[in-house]
């Protein structure tokens, strides 16, 4: 019994067993479902051990989306608690577990996937490839990614949640103030899925370089394949500097080593900032590719070439160069002095230049365009006026001195909502919206997405402005409660009422899919939006091999420009096409990532160096494994071209 | 499998020059993480605490050793390229069959000197400045002893099937790695030993 008691919860509550309950209803219902409509086979063949670029690009989406209503869980728990004075819902320890996991699991578990499953899905389509360069470890990056989220979600569960914020500040981080397992999951998940994401970074550079259509330049490319290059250079120059963090940060709980501890030499500092040159550029990993949704989308629904291609591009390229170089403005009360302030300031402002000159861009690609309104677009024009809210007090938050007064109150809190929620949520949504027919061969209903649009949008001004205000008056983040006397009180159950509506602007949107899955036509061919890349010139459902033959680029919309000179995009005749083989290997690897890594979190040696073997077994596997892919006859894709609907 | 003959073996097709860019993005990425570990070490190697100071432990002989055997493996890898590229298999495999066991020898010098540092009480737990030293050292020697295992097996794999597109590019992709790591220890010889040492 001794073995099994560090399972255990150290602060339970009857929520936490509700939640075991339900974690177990639920992998029983699946695992009883599965047998009895006998889908293992199909599950195993069609989607665990697939290596299409579509596959795991849907696959992402769904994870991210699972992920968004744990996070949204969580949110709602926290404003719920907060909306009363001295309210008891919550006590301080299962607050503090709330805003950890709150901010870990949407930031790397949801925008994330989300963003990455858009590239996966997007990219290869865009910029007329077969699979990305590296298709099994493509698959190996989901499976490392979905390996360290569900080991983070497992925590509340067994051996307790992380309960020092989504930054793990040391010294409060270390075993001394954070005397659960909570920490080491945080760690060890977070590292498990950073190692996927590096592999991504790696795997989309290459692709994107190497793999464009005969004609594409670099300049040629669809703004959204622009964005997500440079977003995969800020990934490979990023993480690998949270991955040495968050060793060193696993070193000091586990192997008892003083890097960030105030004793013997440490520097609790040194975390901060490490933590914060990868943190900052994750920001921009986030939004970049967000952006690039935007500039599609607009585009698309303004029914006009994106206005200043070369001023958009150029600012990424600055942003992304920037990103690196503010990661001191997220701790100016913490010491550095005015001259080290005062740099950071400066450069931090200089970011809003950049970004300025692309919300003018797309202003301008709307003016004297024939605007559609569709719920894409409604999203993308939403974005535009709450971003700049967002972004405009990021400004301010960007003036050291005067940040002395708003770090670490709720106007941070409501700053980083005003530009994550419009910024990259809406983003997400827009594209959700735009690629599902792409995805799943029907379009979700118009109206319902306008209306979940509209009550989301709203939502999160009532949600996020009142911080703004409560946050000006003093009142702290990370706060479990707070006085009557304070006055926070009205502002915080303004917070609450925004928070239910964006929660039935989720709930909406899944009501939305249902609606359009069973009452949809299913008629709408390849093009439904009379759109301008190339993702929309291949059949709808996308055949494996993505483009039958390879299109011929000659401008930045070549298909809108075969669309309207009627000039042929697919000129070459059809030839074998070479694919790669499924394989069981990345998913093999995930599952033993997850045990590998539960072994860690609980200190247990001996199978973690089973599971490291096992590791290094799955690679050397993989390297002597003789598998050249195989290759799809021109009578095969023939007859999936006629199935289509005829070559292009 | 389109193969152009006008490039070696390890360029010929699609796919071995896709593998050998993502390589090179991949060193992109172990660049930063080695500079993070060297920002990190340069900024707690004061922090000794109660322990010795890195002038105080390190010794130059089993470094100098290191040195010797690493650059010259970073040589032998050197010839072995050239070797797979005149197409002379077995002087290929001899050359990487050197830097291999020149591998093993450092990894056996630094192993010692591991022994050394816990030995005169510098181990991880005894102030930040050893263990960064230890995590910077030991994240280069877990990169060479990861490097030692991969070897042997494209090793294997060259005597198995010969000098084939698939086995040159693995063995050309071995030769950045093993060359990126000789870089890496470059900066720890300047910067940490004769830095510490001065």
């Amino acid at each position: 019994m001794e073995f099994f008691e560090r399972f255990a919860i150290p602060h339970p509550s009857p929520a936490i067993y509700a939640s075991m309950v339900a974690i177990a209803v639920v992998s029983i219902a699946i695992v009883v479902g599965l047998t009895y409509f006998k889908k293992w086979g199909y599950l195993w063949r069609e989607w665990l051990t697939t290596v299409d670029h579509k596959r795991l690009g849907i696959m992402y989406i769904i994870a991210a989306i699972l992920m968004l209503f744990r996070g949204g869980a969580d949110a709602i728990m926290m404003r719920a608690q907060l909306s009363a004075p001295e309210n008891k819902l919550l006590d301080a320890q299962h607050y503090n577990e709330i805003f950890t996991t709150h901010g870990v699991v949407m930031i790397l578990f949801m925008a994330m996937p989300f963003i990455i499953g858009f590239m996966n899905f997007v990219v290869p389509l865009q910029i007329g490839a077969r699979d990305v360069a590296f298709p099994r470890l493509n698959a190996l990056s989901f499976w490392l990614f979905f390996a360290g989220a569900m080991l983070f979600n497992i925590s509340f569960v067994v051996g307790g949640s992380p309960d020092a914020g989504w930054t793990s500040y040391f010294p409060l981080a270390d075993n001394e103030f954070s005397t659960s397992v909570g920490t080491n999951y945080y760690m060890i998940a977070i590292q498990i899925a950073g190692l996927g994401t590096l592999a991504t970074g790696i795997n989309f550079l290459t692709t994107i370089l190497k793999m464009r259509a005969p004609g594409m330049t670099l300049m040629k490319m669809p703004m959204f394949t622009w964005s997500a290059l440079i977003t995969n250079v800020i990934i490979v120059f990023a993480f690998p500097v949270l991955t040495v963090a968050l060793a060193m940060g696993t070193l000091d709980r586990l192997f008892g080593t003083h890097f960030f501890a105030s004793t013997n030499g440490g520097m609790d500092m040194l975390w901060a900032n490490l933590f914060w040159v990868w943190g900052h550029p994750e920001v921009y990993i986030l939004i970049l590719p967000a952006f690039g949704i935007y500039s599609e989308v607009i585009s698309t629904f303004a029914r006009r070439n994106l206005y200043g291609y070369k001023s958009m591009v150029a600012s990424m390229v600055i942003i992304s160069l920037l990103s690196f170089v503010v990661w001191v403005h997220h701790f100016f009360t913490m010491g550095q002095g005015a001259f080290v302030n005062s740099i950071f300031s400066i450069t931090t402002m200089a970011i809003a230049v950049p970004t300025g000159v692309k919300i003018f861009n797309w202003l301008l690609t709307l003016y004297k365009g024939k605007i559609v309104m569709t719920t894409p677009m409604l999203y993308s024009m939403l974005f535009i006026p709450l971003f700049t809210l967002g972004g405009v007090t990021g400004v301010m938050l960007g003036m050291s001195a005067a940040d002395y007064q708003y770090h670490n109150t709720m106007f941070l809190v409501a700053h980083f909502h005003m530009v994550i929620i419009p910024g990259v949520v809406f983003a997400m949504l827009a594209a959700l919206y735009y690629y599902w027919p792409k995805m799943f061969g029907f379009m979700l209903n118009d109206r319902l997405g306008k209306i979940g649009a509209w009550i989301i949008a709203i939502g999160t001004l009532v949600a996020f402005m009142p911080m703004f205000i409560s946050g000006l008056d003093g009142q702290a983040r990370r706060m479990y409660t707070y006085s009557e006397a304070s006055g926070f009180g009205i502002w915080n159950m303004i917070s609450m009422v925004g928070a239910l509506m964006l929660a039935a602007g989720f709930a909406l949107i899944v009501y939305n899919i249902y609606y359009s899955f069973r009452h949809a036509p299913r008629d709408i061919g390849s093009d439904p939006w009379d759109a301008r890349t190339l993702e929309w010139a291949t059949h709808t459902p996308i055949p494996e091999y993505n483009f039958a033959t390879m299109p011929k680029i000659d401008t930045y919309e070549t298909f809108w420009d075969s669309k309207k000179k009627g000039t042929t995009l697919f000129p070459d005749k059809i030839e074998k096409i070479h694919m790669p083989n499924n394989s069981g290997i990345p998913f093999i690897m995930g599952i033993i990532f997850f045990l590998w890594g539960f072994s860690f979190v609980f200190a247990m040696w001996i199978p973690l160096i089973i599971c490291t073997l096992g590791i290094f077994a799955c690679m050397a596997y993989q390297s002597f494994e003789n598998d050249h892919g195989r290759y799809i006859s021109i009578e095969e894709i023939e007859e999936t071209e006629k199935e289509l609907g005829g070559k292009r | 499998m389109k193969i152009d003959h006008s490039l070696p073996l390890e360029y010929s097709t699609d796919e071995n020059r896709l593998k050998i860019l993502g390589f090179w993005i991949f060193l992109g990425a172990e660049v930063m993480l080695f500079a993070t570990l060297f920002a990190s070490y340069f900024i707690l190697s004061g922090g000794t605490g109660d322990g010795p100071s890195g002038a105080e432990i390190f010794e130059i002989t089993p470094v100098l050793i290191e040195t010797l055997v690493l650059l010259t493996s970073s040589f032998t890898i050197g010839l072995m390229v050239h070797a797979m590229r005149l197409g002379r298999q077995k002087a290929m495999m001899g050359f990487f069959i050197a830097t291999i066991v020149l591998g093993a020898i450092f990894l056996g010098v630094e192993i010692y000197e591991f022994v050394h540092y816990v030995h005169v009480g510098a181990g991880l737990q005894t102030s930040a400045f050893s263990a960064i030293l230890l995590t910077t050292l030991g994240t280069h020697g877990a990169h060479v002893t990861f490097g030692l295992f991969w070897g042997i097996c494209i090793l294997i794999q060259v005597k198995k099937y010969g000098l084939t597109p698939r086995t040159t590019n693995k063995s050309f992709i071995f030769s950045l790695y093993w060359h990126f790591l000789d870089v890496v220890w470059i900066f720890i010889f300047s910067f940490v030993y004769l830095k510490g040492m001065m």
